[in-house]
């Protein structure tokens, strides 16, 4: 028992300093899945409207991929468990952030080392690190359950479904954990579980879009991810699918437990090689600085957006199998926020989806500002001959071409894989390329607002996050909801022209780079009156 | 203008907090100037302020005849900062960092590098993530170094060294003098100031509350007299200027204030000195008499 002595010490310092991200976090989660039940109660009251609803979506692999499947559309219970499925991700990312945050981070800025002189056992901050996480796992599991009994919904689908989601939490805190103790920053920690996540979810979407009986279709048993969607909440449970979560937990928490005790702290798994003894000569100004920071990020980024992109150009076309004249499923279109012909709306959509993922790429390259504030190394870059603006500018820029980038590579990836399978490579991937392109600007005003708020009220950048949260929700489900338009007004992707397929306008398009351009040029002039640190 | 740091009534606030408090402080050119003063005096604020990082909130501060929140970029390529929490980019080599931030304060001497790397016994190749808090203070002092400026500002540079780096250190810092840099040289380390520092400036609270040769603040100071005497005078601790007076037998312990060292002299004389032993005050006296001093009255004013 000494190795875990200290234990509720940090779990409680833990919950200190998460009170207000977790309850975010859990809170958040909560009213997605509550508010969509509620939704779907109005929009769809009777059983055959909900199994024509049914029917349009589990015919489509692309809404299989893009969702997952749908087990059961009789029941109000049945469609949310399955319109809810990317709660599922969203759950597993704060699994992972919350362990990351309670042990590599803790390490990596020297924290631990104080707290471990104390009486604290070696394994105590992994341990107390997985109990925070499980418990707000927990906790999000009993107020969903609760929330869905709440508005009459059967009892076991509800408690199945939240534990659908606490799953998640759980599973991807254990990868989490694992990856803390292999790589040596949190940066890398976070990184390396993010890919297992987006891994698991392409793996699941490759294996729902294939027919049942499909050889693909096993692809969705690779990733934990598809298992608790095969838990099938409100769909006859399947609780045994319960117990392989518990075993994957088991297993990888148990080598991240393995790893403590064979590594030094402070140390990864992977050691580090000698670097350079002179600098490169692009190492001269705050843009090579800046580039040398990022550059391996947005490789990653990039490679991520390649590899989605092309799952998703793969199953593009499967749209048109469907019979173009259902309604329901005209109108499943219209709530993912396309309009005109289904696949160009379809791949629109996903346009939609990536820019909005590109955004929490702009904002944390933005933001990397702030964590070299933060972190003291900005004064030193400051304290030599180089003025306060071009520092800014080095990141912004990247932050810019950065996600630029990401969405020339995301589209055209889609372009060249859906070309491919059509036969219209030359025709699609200009054309996809454009409607990656079009979300430029509506990512560069969240970037805006985080530069912004870095320079004016810096104390305050995190708000940025919060904002991206608020942008997710309003364009991914407010249409389900049936939100008013000025509420979805709020969100820069509203305006964004769904291409390709609807018609190119540029006003909209000059209305969010000037947007963009004004949070910009705030953010230099907060930051060249206001105090450094 | 022989100042290279000329700083009067300076104040800055964060919050509540008064950091500074109407400080005055003069670096003279050539000078190695020692910054003293407790933990939270406002040493760093000070230095933060010259590196244009801070903005005053009143008084003047002029860094080599330049404003330092306007000039930055003129200034910045006549001075060097090694600040005294060395945080470094994990993922770059010790010795990329030294290049980078040389290049950025407008170039280095490679030759000069070389010889520091060697005096410190610091390896370049290291990724910043796996040095040592001594080790990532070389870093800083080595990029410091060897750029070709006229001023260093020094925060506490000497944190986390060991003695014989600290002794590679004072050499290079006696180096940089005789070649005509002026040095502010942030520290708490006694024997480091004695043995560098022409001047210092003892900051408390925000203000300076002492600054000078060590010598004269020396002067300023107390005696300790210890005398064995024919028979105790009356009246010894109501002199002025006298203190701590302790009586053993017919030996006579006090201390004395510079000024009035005469006058206790005369007195005692007249007792029948058998012995008498005078001992000017040791550095550490002097410090811990200004650290420790008056703390109520400087926070409630």
């Amino acid at each position: 028992m000494t190795a875990v002595r200290g234990t509720p010490t940090l779990v409680r310092l833990a919950l200190r300093l998460d009170r207000v991200k977790l309850t975010v976090w859990i809170l958040g989660l909560t009213v997605v899945v509550i508010a969509m039940a509620s939704a779907f109660q109005g929009l769809y009251p009777t059983v055959p409207s909900r199994q024509a609803f049914g029917l349009a979506v589990s015919t489509n692999p692309s809404l299989r991929a893009l969702i997952g499947p749908l087990f059961d559309a009789t029941s109000i219970g049945g469609l949310v468990a399955w319109r809810a499925g990317p709660v599922l991700v969203l759950a597993g990312l704060m699994g992972m952030q919350t362990v990351v945050r309670h042990t590599r981070l803790e390490e990596e800025t020297g924290r631990h080392e104080l707290v471990g002189s104390g009486v604290v056992g070696r394994y105590a901050a992994l341990t107390a690190a997985l109990a925070t996480a499980f418990g707000a796992g927990l906790g999000t599991a009993a107020l969903i359950a609760g929330g869905l009994v709440a508005l009459g919904l059967e009892a076991a689908g509800s408690v199945a479904f939240g534990l659908a989601v606490a799953c998640n939490v759980w599973a991807f805190a254990a990868v989490a954990a694992l990856t803390a103790q292999s790589t040596s920053s949190a940066r890398a920690a976070n990184g390396v579980a993010g890919a297992v996540l987006g891994l698991s979810y392409l793996l699941r979407a490759l294996g729902d879009s294939a027919a049942t009986g499909d050889a693909l279709a096993r692809l969705s048993w690779l990733s934990p991810i598809g298992w608790t969607q095969q838990l099938r909440p409100f769909a006859d449970e399947r609780w045994w699918v319960l117990g392989l979560i518990a075993a994957f937990v088991v297993v990888v928490a148990g080598i991240a437990y393995a790893l403590v005790s064979r590594r030094d702290v402070d140390a990864g798994l992977l050691t580090d090689r000698p670097g350079p003894a002179t600098a490169d000569p692009s190492l001269r100004s705050p843009l090579g600085l800046a580039w040398r920071l990022q550059r391996g990020a947005l490789l990653w980024w990039t490679i991520g957006f390649a590899i989605a992109g092309l799952a998703i150009g793969g199953v593009a076309d499967g749209v048109g199998d469907i019979v173009g004249d259902n309604p329901q499923l005209a109108d499943v279109f219209e709530q993912l926020g396309g309009a005109e012909a289904l696949v160009d709306a379809f791949i629109a959509a996903v346009m939609g989806i990536l820019g909005l993922i590109a955004a929490v790429y702009a904002v944390q390259a933005t933001l990397r500002l702030r964590a070299e504030e933060v972190g003291l190394r900005a004064e030193q870059v400051l304290a030599t001959s180089v003025t306060r603006a071009p520092w800014v500018a080095s990141h912004l820029l990247l932050a810019i071409a950065g996600t630029a980038l990401l969405l020339a590579v995301g589209g055209g990836a889609v372009g060249l894989m859906h070309g491919v399978r059509t036969g219209d490579v030359s025709g699609q991937v200009p054309a996809v390329i454009g409607g990656g392109l079009a979300q430029l600007p509506a990512a560069l005003v969240l970037a805006g607002v985080a530069l912004a708020l870095f320079g004016v009220l810096p104390r305050l950048v995190t708000v940025s996050w919060a904002l991206i949260a608020m942008t997710l929700l309003i364009s991914q489900i407010g249409p389900v909801l049936q939100l008013d338009q000025w509420v979805l007004n709020i969100a820069p992707f509203t305006h964004v022209p769904r291409l390709p397929g609807a018609e190119m306008t540029w006003t909209p398009l000059l209305w969010l780079s000037a947007v963009a351009a004004v949070s910009i040029a705030l953010g230099f002039a907060g930051f060249r009156r206001r105090d450094i640190g | 203008m022989n100042a290279v740091i000329d700083i009067s009534g300076l104040s800055k606030s964060f919050g509540r907090t008064r950091a500074l408090d109407g400080l005055d402080l003069t670096v003279q050119r050539d000078e190695v100037h020692g910054f003293l003063g407790p933990n939270g005096a406002g040493k760093s604020t000070t230095i933060r302020i010259l590196l244009g990082l801070l903005r005053a909130d009143a008084g003047s501060a002029r860094v080599l005849g330049g404003d330092p929140w306007r000039d930055v970029a003129a200034l910045h390529r006549r001075l060097a900062y090694v600040p005294g929490d060395v945080t470094l980019w994990p993922t770059l080599s010790g010795g990329e960092i030294i290049d980078l931030l040389g290049r950025l304060r407008g170039g280095l001497d490679t030759r000069r590098r070389a010889e520091l790397l060697e005096r410190f016994e610091l390896d370049p190749t290291k990724k910043a993530r796996t040095y040592s808090k001594g080790n990532r203070q070389k870093v800083a002092l080595v990029a410091a170094l060897s750029s070709d400026v006229e001023l260093l500002l020094l925060d506490e540079p000497t944190a986390g060294l060991d003695p014989l780096m600290e002794a590679a250190f004072r050499d290079c810092i006696a180096e940089e003098r005789k070649r005509g840099r002026s040095v502010l040289l942030s520290s708490h380390i006694l024997a480091e100031v004695e043995a560098l520092c022409d001047r210092v400036s003892i900051i408390r609270s925000g203000r300076i509350v002492e600054s000078g040769t060590l010598a004269d603040l020396r002067h300023l100071t107390r005696t300790s007299v210890t005398a064995e005497l024919a028979h105790v005078p009356a009246g010894l601790a109501d002199m002025p200027g006298v203190h701590n007076v302790g009586v053993d037998g017919m030996l006579v312990r006090c201390e004395v204030d510079n000024e009035r060292l005469d006058d206790l002299l005369r007195v005692v004389s007249q007792a029948g000195v058998r012995s008498l032993i005078s001992q000017p005050p040791t550095l550490e006296q002097l410090f811990l008499r200004h650290y420790e001093a008056e703390p109520a009255t400087a926070v409630s004013s």
